[in-house]
Parts: C-alpha cells; structure tokens; sequence
C-alpha cells in the first residue's frame, strides 16, 4: 500500500499524534439507523485499515458472482423446461448459461495477477478454500452447460445432451451458491459475519436473473417457470438481505451507507418493480421482456452492492475492531491479549 | 497435537521456531525493516512521508514485511522519564555564555534531565503472525501457501498465480500483492536463513534485541517472564498479544508484548480464523443451492403446460 500523500489529508487527522486518535472520519455523515452495538471507545491506528481490502477488480469479480448465477439457476430451469415441454425456455436457458459461464471464467483468469497460471487453479484439491472447491465445481459444471447447449441447438446426441443438462442442473445451483462461501470466508467484516444469509441472498439473486432472462427471452406460454422462479427468487434475496442488516447491526452499514448502498437499494427497487411487471403483466410479451430486463439489471445491481460493501467494511478500521472490541468486553473473545 | 507441522504432516519436526516482538524495547530504528529489505532482496515500495508520524511506511503490503509503528502519547511510561520538557529554560539567557561554559557553571548540559514529562513514544517492529490457524494458507487455491517444518507459514513464489485470496483472509491484513508482479508476498521468517541454523534477518539487526527468534516454546516463557517483570517495576500496561494458544487463531508464531491495547498498534484485539466457520459456511450454501433446485423443479412442475 502506498502512504496517503499528506497534502490530501485534512489537516485535523494530521493532529491525530496521540495515537488514541479516533477512527477517520468519515466525509458524508450517515443516514439511516445507527449502530446496533453499543457506542465503544474507538481506536486505530491513525484510522488506517486493520485488514486488506480484497484487490479483486469489481467487474471482474462482482460481474463473476452474477455471472456464474445466472449460468447456474438457468441450468436449473432449463432441465426443468425442457422435460416439461418449453423448448424454447429451456434451449434460450441452456444457451444464456453456457454464454455466462464462459464469460465469467475470462473475467476470472482476467483478475489473476498471473493470468498464465491459471492452470494452478486445479494443482490441488482443497476443501478448505472455497476458491479450489469452486474451480473444480466450475470444471464439472463449464463442459456439461456447454454439452447440454450444443446438443439442443445442433439437435445431435440427444440423449447424451439431456444426461449433460441434468448434469448441469444439479452442479448449477452449486456454482450459483458457492460464490457466497468465497466471499463470506474472508475477514472482510460485511462479508464474513454475514455467512448465514449470504447463501441464500446469492442464490436468490441467481433465480431472479435466471427468472429474468427466461421472461425477457421465452414466447409468452412458456414463461411460466420464469415468473415463478423470479417471485421466488425474490422473496427470498429481500428476506436474506432483511434478516442479515438486523442479525449484523453496525457490521451492516456498508450494506446501506456509501456506493454498496445505493447499489443495493438501485436492486431491491429493480426486484421489486420487476417482479409487480411480470405479474402484472403476465398477459403481454412487452411488459414480460421488460420485466426480465429489470430483474437482470437487478441481481447485478445485487452483486456489485454486495461487492462494495465489503470493500468498505474492509477499508473501515472501525468495521474490523470495534465488533471484535464488544466481543472481549462482553466477555465472549478468546484470549488474544494476555497478562 | 499442537504443532502446526506435525499437523500438517511432517514425521518428527524440529521444534516450532518463532518471534517474541518485545515492543518495549523497540527504539524505532527500523533496523529490522532494512535488514529484511537487504536480505530477502525486497522492493522499494513508495518513498513517501505519510506527514502523521516517523512512520513512513504505513503498514506491512508486499514489500514491507516488517513494520515499525509510532505511536506518540500523552501519557507517561511508568517510572520512565522521556525528559524532553524544558519549559523554564531560556535559551537566549544562555546564548551569551558560550559553548565553551564549564557544565559546573552551565545553565544546563545535554544530558540535563528535563522536567518529568507526560510523553511516550510507543515503537512497534509488525510482522506476519505464522498462525497456527493460518487462514491465508487455509484459503490458497493452488497450494502456493505452505507450512514448514519449523511451524512457519510461507508463500511459493513459483506456484501463486495472484488469485488474490489470501489477501482479504488474513485477519491481520498482512499478506498483500505486489503490485506489477500480481502475486502474493510476505514474511517468509527467513526460511532459507533458519534452515541453516542463522537467525532471521530482523532479529539479527536488531540492537535492543527487541525482536527475538528461537524456539516458540522458550519464547513464550521468556515473555510472560518478561511481562512480570514489567508489572513488577511498575509497567502495569505490559500485556501479551498473541502469546496464546487458546486466541483465535490458536496462538501466533510470532507473538508481541504490547504497552497498550492491539488496535493503538494497528493490530486487531480478537482476531479469529475465517475458516472457523467454514463448515458452517458450506452447511448454509449447501441449504441454499437445494432450494435453488427445488425452486427450479418446483416452477417446471406447476403452471399450466402447452
Ligand atoms: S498473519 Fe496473516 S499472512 Fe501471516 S500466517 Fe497469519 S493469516 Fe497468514
Ligand atoms: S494469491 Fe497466491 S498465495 Fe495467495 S491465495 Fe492466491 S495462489 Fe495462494
């Protein structure tokens, strides 16, 4: 990390000599709740960060987590399109997945630091780094979305395409829910504490774009499985996302402060109001596409506030100590400091 | 067990090599912070004044593997002096005498204790903690994050293809990339040092002996000798971070006496291992991509079909 030129600084954090300064103050005041727990004496040292910031590339890794959704809960619907006869939803599903799938593994090598090794990725097996888990999981599931989609458009080896997409379908929603176990095992404070809702917050997103892009792409009686997979989808990211701003309280103010914030307001509004246009107007081919379009916009607007406010409870000493803090005072810490 | 090694699967290990980091000793000379740079051949990373103390490096990144921190406080050391108030002294009253004034004669002399002072400078020499529970080394997808045999924790520049992953895992903020090189750097404990029987860079260079290698186990001992001691002389604010094996991260390879808490140093007051709750973690995700198949079936089954 490079030092903040000092000329930047607003000349009261340079005061900050005693060390016991408080923690940097931020420039925009806050709206919303205040802290859930209770106001502690705030230290840092001269309020720079205690944990690094992932150095993930916001479009690389946040386009990732819903990308590889969207491939995942499509995967899903496809099957299901498909032995239930919507052969149009299922082959457009089959087609968007192995689309985003593809993408979202560019973006991946893209954000290594050493994109021609991205082969290391698969030099062991290690269940303790969601990061490997999911690298083998893409493995399995790339070549069988991709299998599924080539059969259905070429027509050929129908039989091999269908154990393909089921394949699929079962290691989709996988790929879908993974992404939350690779950002919640970290120290990034909105993330981590967050690893209970995170899952479903994620996979609920999946299943509103995967919902989306059937809506705005499948003739009118197929779409069927589309609007339900998106209502469901729905209901369940806005309950994760409720219940996870009260179980974390102050951890959570990145979720409604600052860029993640508005970003994560911009997709509950889109979710919502894709949601009452896809019921509404469950009749017209218009209202449908245009509904799908808001639920895609929507689950992305979902993974980049997400993204963001990560990076900010990272960047925030306060996020890292001040948790920790309450823990050793209410007694509940281990036993870091001793004697 | 509790040696990481033998855990990790080494036959018979040589015993858990570490650091005690006794911070009240350090005179912020950065010694340690040179020699590391000399001899792992670390980069230049930035030569810039932060303008908020003598700490123009920041924090440990990439190319800073040890770190000095400064701490200016108005609060005194006890029964230490710092000596630097002379508020009665008039300078131009002594101007006139000369440099040449006999110091029997000398309103004052440089060694002229000042006025009891209400000042302390807290030094401290940071590094990577070598975890027992090493999240970073939990998390590495291509297996670059090793465990020595000494019980220590460190990067193979070979394998690491810059994923990035260890970085925001580490509870510590330690292990960073480099930038225009992508991969992941950090303190090594100088590996290729200690397998030799040499002592680390850091703990070699420094003069107050303030860093100290050598076995975790006598380490640990000598601390909380050390910390008693202190206590005894009056330093109540002496206190062990990381010296625990029942911390969470099952005790640090390198572990600090602090003066004050772990967060004036930049360092955090409960640390824990993100991978702790990974089985958790999986349970839910697990729990979550059900429903998403569930969900999936369930809108194909229902719904009135052509
Ligand atoms: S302090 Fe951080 S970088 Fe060092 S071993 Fe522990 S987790 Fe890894
Ligand atoms: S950046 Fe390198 S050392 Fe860090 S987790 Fe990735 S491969 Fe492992």
């Amino acid at each position: 990390m490079t030092a903040p030129d000092p000329r930047d600084s607003d000349p009261r954090d340079r005061e900050a000599l005693t060390g016991v300064a408080a923690g940097r103050r931020r420039r925009r005041e806050r709206r919303g709740e205040q802290p859930m727990v209770p106001k502690a004496e705030f230290t840092s040292y001269y309020g720079r960060p205690v944990i690094k910031p992932p150095v993930w590339k916001p479009l690389d890794i946040a386009g990732y987590l819903f990308l590889g959704g969207l491939a995942g809960a499509s995967s899903a619907l496809a099957a299901g399109a498909g032995l239930t006869g919507r052969p149009t939803l299922a082959r457009n599903a089959q087609v968007a997945a192995v689309g985003a799938i593809g993408l979202s593994v560019v973006a991946l090598v893209h954000d290594l630091g050493r994109p021609a090794r991205f082969v290391n990725m698969l030099r062991v097996a290690k269940p303790s780094s969601p990061m490997s888990v999911g690298s083998w999981l893409l493995s399995v599931y790339g070549p069988l979305a991709g299998g599924a989609a080539v059969s259905t458009v070429t027509g050929r080896l129908p039989r091999l395409g269908l154990l393909a997409g089921l394949g699929a379908a079962v290691t989709g929603p996988a790929v879908a829910g993974y992404t939350a176990v690779l950002f919640a095992d970290t120290a990034v404070p909105a993330w981590h504490d967050g690893h209970r809702e995170l899952p479903f917050l994620f996979v609920g997103s999946a299943a509103v774009a995967a919902g989306g892009l059937g809506l705005a792409t499948a003739p009118l009686r197929e779409t069927w499985p589309a609007r339900f997979l998106a209502c469901a989808g729905a209901v369940t990211e806005l309950t994760a996302s409720r219940l996870m701003n009260r179980r974390l309280g102050m951890v959570a103010e990145p979720y409604r402060t600052g860029r993640g914030g508005r970003l994560m307001r911009i997709a509950e509004t889109l979710t919502v109001a894709g949601i009452a246009t896809a019921v509404l107007g469950h009749r017209s081919r218009a209202l449908s596409a245009l509904a799908g379009t808001a639920l895609l916009t929507a689950s992305a607007a979902t993974r980049f506030g997400v993204f963001e406010a990560g990076m900010d409870s990272a960047r925030d000493p306060k996020y890292t100590s001040l948790p920790q803090r309450e823990r050793l005072r209410a007694g509940e810490g281990s036993r870091a400091v001793t004697g | 067990m509790t040696d990481p090694a033998a855990v990790s699967g080494y036959e018979d290990p040589p015993p858990r090599m570490g650091f005690f980091t006794d911070t009240s000793v350090c005179i912020g000379c950065k010694a340690c912070e040179v020699a590391c740079k000399e001899w792992n051949a670390v980069p230049e990373d930035g030569l810039l004044l932060t303008g908020m103390s003598y700490d123009n490096t920041g924090s440990l990144n990439a190319s800073t593997w040890r770190h000095v921190a400064f701490i200016e406080q108005r609060k005194p050391l006890a029964l230490q002096d710092p000596g630097v108030m002379h508020p009665d002294v008039d300078v131009l009253e002594m101007a006139p005498l000369g440099s040449s004034t006999p110091p029997e004669q000398a309103l004052m002399t440089p060694t002229a204790p000042g006025q009891e002072g209400d000042l302390r400078w807290l030094m401290a020499s940071d590094v990577c903690k070598h975890c027992t529970h090493a999240a970073c080394l939990d998390v590495c997808p291509t297996g670059s994050l090793f465990r020595t045999e000494f019980g220590t924790v460190v990067v193979q520049e070979d394998i690491c293809n810059g994923c990035g992953y260890c970085i925001p895992a580490c509870p510590y903020g330690v292990i960073d990339q480099r930038k225009g090189d992508g991969r992941a750097w950090k303190c090594t404990l100088c590996y290729d040092r200690i397998g030799d029987g040499l002592e680390p860079a850091c703990a070699k260079a420094c003069p107050t002996d303030s860093i100290q290698y050598g076995p975790l186990d006598e380490l640990r001992e000598r601390a909380a000798g050390r910390v008693e001691r202190l206590h005894e002389a009056g330093v109540t604010d002496a206190r062990l971070y990381g010296h625990d094996p029942a911390d969470g991260v099952g005790g640090a390879g390198a572990f600090f006496l602090l003066l004050d808490d772990p967060e004036v140093y930049g360092l955090p007051p409960d640390p824990i291992v993100t991978t702790r709750d990974l089985p958790s973690m999986w349970r839910h995700a697990a729990a979550a991509a059900a429903g998403l198949l569930g969900a999936a079936v369930l809108a194909c089954l229902t719904g009135r079909r052509r």
